[in-house]
């Protein structure tokens, strides 16, 4: 799975062989310069006017390499109104030769070349349009300080056939400020250079460029043949030039859209099975135009935002997939509360602003994370796989990210990963440990250099999982948490004294004892209360039924009752007085021993009463007045008892 | 059939009540826990204030690298150029605890941030600090008035203004640890364990590593053991209970580092000592009073006492001639300000600037204890009623703490559990009164309609019109009894959920006071009952009130409602994070103290002085620069290698708590260390003000400078919104200075010292070169500069 990728945008060996390649000529050229290489920049300007000469001694040795195609007609349109630079050259490549061709060659000076983010190549048969693959190569017998690509044609073309190709090439770090520190109050100039010519191996026939710009024009390289009309800059049509043809072009003009530079994006996506895409992106944003000097006046920029502060930008828009929700922004000092967020059926669109505006060389980081319905990025695919469907670039608008990390963390237990992209990326795994992980989860890791918003395509991530390994986490805390009360359970059971012959413990064992033969005691008075009640119910019910009969039967079971609970109250009552420990509560229990004898009296006596006068057939009051002083006592007792039953049950 | 169901429901009352209590200690919890939420809730999940965020600092120190990195940790990046030694001066037992349960969560892979552990540590302790009250509380009066206790302490206002999520700070887990402490301490005075008298001394340890408060316990406890020698309760559980605290504690306290040896040798621990000596003395004297006959004992005792004087007297002698001969009388000037309310106003202006070291006033006590102000003394007699060592202990305790919160506003924190215990006493045995004679009441109602049942005969059922009796007499004739034995059940399980606390005592006392319990009429108990539920009520009310609108804010965000909706004042982090990306990583910034320990937690850049004020000097040079003229504060700083000065400006907004406002102490403190800052200077006919009566001085200070500069541009006057006033100079340049970032609303602002000039040679070719409107500054620059 280690597929490494050479990364074919830093063709760092091809420059170095170019730098040998330049030496001898460097002398040559040093007169006619007017820059003296001290500065970077200024360096590489000296490169580009070496390099020219270079390309025009090359050019003439070695046009004949491949002089079967030409270029019948180039136009060229570069867009500069962001900091990224797109270039789209619409190509019409005749064939004069005898032989038919299948491959087309493009040639990108190894200055642009270097900074070159995607090459692209459009062709259309017309009806459908299809993108060629264009990779580069290095042929034999051609000028080397020139960075070659091949474009694979579909069909052969035969001798006098002409083909339409649009290439769409992207350059990244191409405007250069100018000058490089500005105050806030001025705008952004920055410096394009480009060569006037279409640079290629094939002599071209007709060929046009246009620069379209983005506001006012500083200076641009004065031609014959030039017109700036509006916010277009046009240079041309040139007719009959031979194959690497040079001439400098410089446009220097005012700028002040964002230079928004993420030099690091790491973009996490998380994939849970339950339902949801977990999506976080930290970012590293910076101003990648010229920088502030002389500090930053807030008044200036609250009177006039647009004046003074032109060259910042405020606020950036984050275009989020659809349905995107618990979408949070923050920094790793907190929320970050100025953002909005819109949405609708087709897409979300996040406006978030950082804490403060950005300045020229200023930085800022801050995380933003939102989650994703599953089902509308993650499929079924053949051989029992999933599919895991995104886009890999970064949701900011017209945002470079120089280093673009994405990593796809795959639920536990998937296996079988592969990977597929549109571009080359540099592919690596990891693992990472989360909520209750044992094994970790698989993590899937692309690396990417200058990625640009054309780079935001759908990539694949294929991968096998067992729906069962769902239950896995959730089976562990249930064990987990059965085991943590069986653990209770025998700890409350299990007599962990070490000594089993101490004297606390022994007492402690006593005291146990103690405790259960009063919950016992108690027990047995609870019935007596118990049988007290039945005998009220049962002189309840002759006062309805008069069956005076059943009422002596109750009154006799009481009494057989009451013998019984005595006699279970005996061996109870002993075993208290021979404890020492339970002399504390005894005389309490004796005393609630001798109440509760006075109650069953009581009660008996009554009861005899009433069954009496009933045999009488005494009228209600007369029972009453014969009883009052008994029931009067009956609830005074029943009432000590049962307080004293409650203060024993404390214990 | 009966007998069976009978035992059945009798243990099932005992487990039924157990898990009841258990559940309510598991919701009053979730109560502690949520209610101080509102914070995350309303604002976010962030560290508050000032403290919190330097205990954050070190807490992610402490996670990444590790215990022994930690204690050896010497912090670069504040006190420019002294340093400080973390490891050596912080209180540890928060940030340990928080590493802990940090690391414990990533040991189990869950993915939880230090920031996210350290928001919720204060919650979650509240939620512990809350059980630990019932246990105390329960060993004090009994669950009842625990429970009660636990419910108070789980949502009181004082201690909520603590302890809200993201207020991270030493006072989140002290309180736990007071209390429980102190639960350990009458845990053992009441079993005279020695298992937990060793706990206790390891609670006491807990508490010295989290809050220098723990020296409240130091003292507090040898006053308990005095009082009680006094009183004449010395008993064996009373030595068992103080002795191995002491010698367990004191050296434990001495493993601390902040701690260390002042363990021993400062004045704060010298109580606990003299009285583990009497208490020994005590202890002998009783051995030998058990030991010879009374007659015997006499003669012995006057024996001793004679030569046992002398000696006092001579090492009092030599105690008194130690502490007096240290300058401090070996007291840290925080515990002398607690002593003499007026010490720190008159001595230490550090302590004396800081709004929580003020006294408190009465509204203040209302807004934090509400209604527990007026249970209280209700509680002290419930704790007389009868007086046990644990309840004296409680009194005690509620004495003290009552002054030191008079003393000093953050103190009304250890005033909180001792209101909220007292509380608990109190309306538990409100109730416990109240139900206990409603319940004589209806149960006297019962008996009689019993009893006229049978004198009833012949007449309709219908006429037994109680409720129970009328469900007895439809249900079937032989499930009767057994209808009546559920009623009471159910009966006593209610009063039992009610009157836990009555019951709890075992003691012949009070259940012989509960054979002739004082009896209330029944409607005064149901209007009292009802009374007392409204009470609680409000207090709930009151407390939700104060976690949601009082306490709940982060003091680092600020929002404010306006007709227009929430506005955010996000500023400080604005100011942090643009300091933290767009200044190197070494630079120096020179703010007043307060905002020290956010700088370096928030922005990661080096200060000169933060809230840890440790050295007075350097906070006074900081002082002396802020309130100097430009050009001797760019000395002042240069000399300290600072590259920028932030300061905290709320003219614009309104917000009243910035530099301006705290000037005068910067004014104070730098004047008492370099006496050519005078404060008379700064004052305009004793007042303090910023407008056009200002003096000269005032007006040319740097504090007035970097807080208006260009301010007059914003509405053309200068009108500032917190003095509630036009600034007295409006139109100036800096010359040693310069603007290099103002947050959204103007609250922080940050200035960069400008580097100092190339000389230039000739005075002649400087007048040449310098235009008109750069001579002055220039001018100014090359004549003033020592360095040219």
């Amino acid at each position: 799975m280690d597929l490494i990728w050479a990364d074919f945008l830093i063709p760092r060996e091809r420059e170095r062989e170019r730098e040998r390649v330049l030496e001898p000529v460097s002398l040559s050229v040093d007169s006619n310069s007017t820059f003296t290489p001290i500065d970077h920049r200024s360096d590489g300007m000296d490169r580009r006017l070496q390099f020219a000469f270079v390309l025009l001694c090359l050019g003439l040795l070695s046009s004949t390499a491949r002089s079967d195609l030409v270029v019948s007609k180039a136009e060229r349109l570069v867009d500069l109104n962001s900091h990224i630079v797109r270039v789209l050259s619409k190509l019409k490549v005749e064939n004069e030769g005898p032989d038919d061709v299948s491959e087309v060659l493009l040639a990108l000076p190894d200055a642009q070349a270097k900074n070159l983010a995607a090459i692209r190549t459009f062709y259309s048969d017309g009806k459908l349009g299809f993108v060629l693959p264009t990779e580069p190569i290095e042929p034999k017998g051609m000028p080397s300080d020139v960075t070659y690509y091949s474009i694979a044609l579909p069909k052969k073309l035969g001798k006098g056939k002409t083909v339409s190709l649009d290439v769409l090439s992207i350059f990244t770090r191409s405007l250069k400020p100018f000058p490089e520190e500005i105050t806030q109050a001025e705008s952004q100039l920055v410096v394009y250079t480009d060569n006037m010519y279409y640079t290629s191996p094939y002599p071209v026939k007709y060929q046009s460029l246009v620069f379209r710009l983005p506001g006012r024009v500083e200076s641009y390289t004065k031609y014959p043949k030039v017109e700036l009309v509006k916010s277009e800059l046009r240079y041309g049509p040139f007719e009959m030039q031979p194959a690497f043809s040079y001439s400098p072009v410089v446009v220097h003009f005012e700028n002040n859209n964002p230079f928004a530079v993420a030099n690091e994006l790491v973009r996490e996506i998380e994939i849970s099975h339950w339902g949801n895409v977990r999506v976080t992106e930290q970012y590293t944003i910076s101003h990648g135009g010229a920088s502030l000097k002389n500090g930053f006046s807030r008044i200036e920029y609250q009177a006039r935002p647009y004046m003074r502060g032109a060259s910042s930008f405020r606020i950036l828009i984050a275009k989020l997939p659809a349905r995107a929700h618990s979408v949070y922004y923050r920094d790793e000092i907190g929320n970050i509360s100025t953002s909005h967020l819109w949405g609708d059926s087709q897409r979300t669109q996040l406006e978030i602003e950082p804490r403060f505006p950005i300045f020229g060389g200023w930085k800022t980081t801050f995380t933003i994370g939102y989650s994703l319905p599953l089902h509308d990025f993650l499929f079924e695919a053949d051989g029992g796989k999933r599919v895991l469907n995104m886009t890999f670039g970064c949701p900011l608008d017209e945002v470079l990210v120089e280093k673009h990390i994405v990593k796809v963390v795959l639920p536990e237990g998937s296996k079988d990963i592969t990977v597929a992209t549109l571009f080359p990326t540099k592919q690596s795994e990891d693992v990472k440990y989360s909520h209750l992980d044992i094994l970790g989860r698989p993590v899937v890791v692309l690396e990417k250099d200058n990625v640009v918003p054309e780079h935001n395509l759908y990539f694949q991530v294929y991968y096998k999982f067992n729906n069962i390994s769902l239950l896995s986490e959730p089976m562990m805390l249930i064990v987990g948490i059965f085991l943590l009360f069986v653990a209770c359970i025998v700890y409350m059971h299990t007599d962990l004294a070490i000594s089993k012959t101490s004297s606390s413990y022994l007492e402690k064992l006593q005291w146990e004892e103690v405790q259960a033969t009063v919950q016992h005691i108690k027990n047995i008075f609870d019935q007596y209360l118990a049988v007290h009640d039945k005998l009220e119910s049962s002189l309840r019910d002759l006062s309805r039924s008069g069956d005076v009969q059943s009422c002596k039967a109750a009154r006799k079971a009481a009494d057989a009752q009451f013998k019984e609970l005595a006699k279970e109250l005996k061996p109870l009552l002993t075993f208290l007085q021979s404890c020492s420990q339970a002399s504390s509560i005894l005389p309490k229990i004796e005393e609630l021993v001798t109440k509760e004898k006075e109650m069953q009296e009581k009660e008996m006596a009554k009861h005899t009463t009433v069954v009496d006068c009933f045999e009488k057939k005494l009228g209600g009051k007369d029972i009453e007045s014969r009883i009052a002083s008994q029931q009067q006592k009956l609830t005074s007792l029943k009432q000590e008892v049962e307080s004293l039953l409650d203060s024993i049950s404390e214990i | 059939m009966a007998t069976s169901k009978v035992e059945g429901s009798s243990s099932l009352r005992h487990a039924f009540g157990g898990v009841l209590s258990v559940f309510i200690l598991f919701l009053i919890g979730v109560v502690a826990f949520s209610i101080r939420l509102f914070s995350v809730i309303k604002y976010e999940s962030v560290i508050h204030e000032f403290d919190p965020y330097f205990n954050y600092r070190v807490t992610q120190f402490l996670s990444k690298n590790g215990i022994y990195d930690f204690w050896n940790w010497f912090d670069d990046r504040t006190w420019y150029p002294l340093g400080r030694v973390i490891g050596g001066t912080v209180y540890p037992g928060l940030t340990l605890t928080a590493g802990t349960m940090w690391k414990l969560a990533n040991s189990l892979n869950i993915p939880l941030s230090v920031e996210t552990v350290c928001v919720f540590t204060a919650p979650i302790f509240s939620a512990f600090a809350a059980w630990a009250t019932y246990l105390l509380t329960k060993e004090v009066k009994g669950p009842g008035a625990g429970i009660t206790a636990a419910a108070i302490l789980a949502m009181v206002p004082s201690y909520i203004s603590r302890s809200v999520a993201g207020s991270y700070d030493n006072e989140a887990v002290a309180i736990f640890a007071l209390i429980f402490t102190f639960y350990l301490y009458i845990k053992t005075l009441n079993t005279g364990s020695l298992f937990y008298a060793t706990l206790n001394s390891l609670a006491y340890f807990y508490m010295v590593c989290s809050w220098g408060g723990y020296t409240f316990i130091i003292n507090l406890i040898p006053m308990h053991v005095l009082l009680c020698i006094v009183t004449g309760r010395y008993s064996s559980r009373l030595y068992i209970a103080y002795a191995p605290l002491v010698v367990l504690g004191t050296l434990l306290a001495a493993l601390v580092p902040v701690v260390g040896f002042n363990a021993v040798m400062t004045s704060e621990h010298f109580g606990s000592f003299l009285v583990f000596i009497i208490i020994h003395v005590v202890a002998l004297v009783y051995y030998i009073k058990g030991i010879l006959t009374p007659r015997l004992f006499k003669v012995a005792t006057t024996l001793v006492l004679t030569v046992g004087i002398a000696v006092c007297a001579v090492v009092v002698a030599i105690l008194v001639a130690l502490v007096a001969s240290s300058p401090t009388k070996g007291w840290s000037g925080r515990s002398l300000s607690l002593l003499d309310p007026t010490y720190a106003s008159k001595y230490i202006p550090i302590i004396a600037s800081v709004s929580e070291h003020q006294p408190p006033t009465w509204p203040s006590y209302f807004m934090d204890i509400n209604v527990l102000a007026f249970l209280v003394p209700a509680g002290i007699v419930a704790c007389f009623l009868p007086l046990s060592d644990a309840s004296s202990f409680a009194v005690l305790y509620l004495v003290t703490s009552v002054y030191f919160s008079g003393v000093m506003v953050r103190l009304m924190l250890v005033l909180a559990p001792a209101a909220c215990i007292m509380s608990g006493i109190a309306l538990s045995e409100a109730f416990g009164v109240l139900t206990r004679s409603m319940k004589f009441h209806i149960t006297k109602y019962f008996e009689c309609s019993h009893t006229e049942a049978p004198a009833k005969l012949g007449e309709s059922t219908s006429t037994e019109s109680s409720a129970p009796l009328e469900n007895m007499t439809k249900s079937d004739t032989t499930e009767k009894p057994e209808v009546a034995r559920k009623e009471k059940v159910a009966r006593r399980k209610q009063k039992k959920e009610k009157e836990l606390t009555e019951n709890a005592h075992v003691k012949p006392v009070s259940a012989k006071k509960e054979r002739r319990p004082l009896v209330l009429p029944l409607e005064a108990s149901i209007v009292s009952v009802f009374l007392l539920i409204v009470l609680g009520g409000l207090y709930v009310l009151h407390c939700v009130w104060a976690a949601a609108e009082a306490y709940s804010a982060p003091s680092i965000v600020l929002t404010s409602h306006s007709h227009d909706g929430l506005h955010v004042f996000d500023d400080f982090r604005e100011a942090y994070a643009w300091l933290r990306h767009n200044t190197e990583v070494d630079d120096k910034v020179a703010s007043w103290w307060d905002y020290g320990y956010q700088t370096t937690a928030m922005a990661n850049r080096t200060v000169i002085v933060d809230n840890n004020t440790w050295n007075n000097t350097h906070i006074a040079t900081v002082g002396t620069a802020m309130s100097s003229p430009e050009k001797a504060a760019w000395e002042i700083f240069n000399s300290l290698d600072v590259k920028y000065v932030l300061v905290v400006f709320g003219g614009l907004v309104g917000y009243p708590s910035d530099d301006i406002n705290k000037f005068l102490w910067m004014v104070r403190i730098g004047g008492g260390v370099f006496p050519h800052i005078k404060e008379a200077d700064y004052l305009k006919d004793g007042q303090y003000r910023v407008d056009a009566q200002a003096t000269h001085t005032m007006l040319n200070c740097l504090m007035y400078k970097l807080s208006y500069y260009r301010f007059v541009e914003t509405d053309g006057k200068g009108f500032d919104r917190v003095r509630r006033y036009e600034i007295g100079k409006k139109h100036f340049k800096l010359t040693h200075f310069e603007e290099v970032f103002t947050t959204h609303h103007w609250m922080v602002r940050i200035y960069k010292l400008k580097p100092q000039k190339n000389r230039i040679r000739g005075k002649s070719r400087k007048s040449k070169l310098g235009s008109k409107s750069t001579s002055s500054k220039s001018g100014g620059m090359t004549h003033k500069n020592p360095w040219n």
